[in-house]
């Protein structure tokens, strides 16, 4: 081959590398103690603070590349931190999460986009019990010294996902309305 | 009563609906004690008839002491637990009341005792003072227990 077309492979090869490596962000796993998943829920209208302790979440984002951003978690639910022991083993059973025969709840994002400034939404299908929906989240991505801090709440209707069946569905002792409140510490590229 | 039925119940929603109307009576109660005791400052409680010897007139004073006691001992150490249990106190569903301690576990068994001996405590002085009272009526034949109620007009 003539060194000329030799050279124009050679470009085109890394012109199309590049684009490849332009158009992707690269999913990062998250450390354990670096997301933190909890929520809360009303009995009696009084709120009952919970938690997961076990999440695996993968990220990858770049205010640069919004559209290329995505995420996705993994919640063990037989992590779910009450405290109340009682609470605890009653929400793994078949009426509440069946956690026997559903042990993840997950989220897969859709899309991202940015609100302006810190704000961004993040859209996705949470599957919880088997059951899929769509869902959006406001998040707020702050930069901070090498590390992305990112904060969103999403409020969720349990007897969507058929959490708490049969007695437990009377909204008036469980209320329906559940926030989820979710803490990320993504680690920037940004010095 | 509705306490003890409560604390055996199986986890279900009849049990945390139960457990909130306990607590909310509880507070309720809590209340109109504290108001009872804000009158009793500045009214005290007609004399007892001297027909009735000084022990026995120590005994009641002693009584209703403990009774006092008592009632405000036994809604406070449910709050308490309630608090150490982690669950806060939304009286009536509607106002959250502060958490008196943090939440803590082994404290909160202990303050579950606590508030179930208090009661069993509390079960047995008013049984003595019913008795005491009965006694008054239908052996002494005095006009202490007719007295509390309105419609009689006292013997002086």
């Amino acid at each position: 081959m003539k060194a000329f077309s030799r050279s124009r492979i050679a470009i085109a090869l890394l012109t199309f590398t590049t684009g490849l490596a332009i158009a992707q962000v690269a999913m990062q796993p998250i450390p354990q103690d670096k997301v933190n998943i909890r929520f809360v829920s009303k009995q009696m209208n009084v709120p009952v603070e919970g938690k997961f302790r076990k999440v695996n979440a993968s990220v990858a984002f770049d205010p640069a590349k919004i559209d290329a951003s995505k995420a996705q978690f993994d919640i063990d639910l037989n992590s779910i931190d009450l405290g109340l022991p009682e609470a605890e083993t009653e929400v793994k059973r078949p009426a509440w999460f069946d956690t026997a025969k559903y042990p993840k709840a997950t989220f897969v994002s859709t899309g991202v986009k940015s609100l302006g400034g810190a704000k961004y939404e993040i859209a996705g299908k949470l599957t919880i019990k088997g059951i899929t929906k769509d869902v959006t989240a406001p998040v707020t991505i702050t930069q901070k010294a090498g590390v992305n801090d990112v904060a969103g709440a999403l409020t969720i209707k349990r007897l969507d996902y058929k959490i708490g069946e049969g007695t437990w569905s009377d909204t008036d002792t469980v209320a329906n309305e559940v926030e989820i409140k979710f803490t990320l510490s993504l680690p920037s590229t940004k010095k | 009563m509705l306490g003890l039925y409560v604390s055996d119940l199986p986890f279900s929603p009849q049990r945390l609906r139960l457990i909130s109307y306990h607590k909310w009576i509880g507070i309720t109660v809590f209340l109109l004690v504290l108001f009872r005791l804000l009158w009793r400052t500045t009214h005290s409680a007609p004399a007892l008839p001297d027909t009735i010897p000084q022990w026995q007139k120590l005994a009641a004073t002693a009584t209703h002491g403990l009774l006092y006691l008592l009632m405000v001992a036994v809604p406070l150490s449910g709050w308490l637990f309630s608090s150490a249990a982690g669950v806060p106190v939304v009286y009536l569903g509607l106002v959250r009341l502060p958490d008196l301690i943090g939440a803590d576990k082994a404290l909160a068994a202990n303050l579950k005792e606590l508030h179930e001996i208090l009661n069993y405590v509390m079960l047995g002085v008013v049984i003595a003072h019913v008795l005491a009272a009965i006694k008054h009526h239908f052996i002494d034949k005095d006009a202490v227990l007719v007295r509390m109620l309105p419609f009689i007009k006292p013997r002086s």
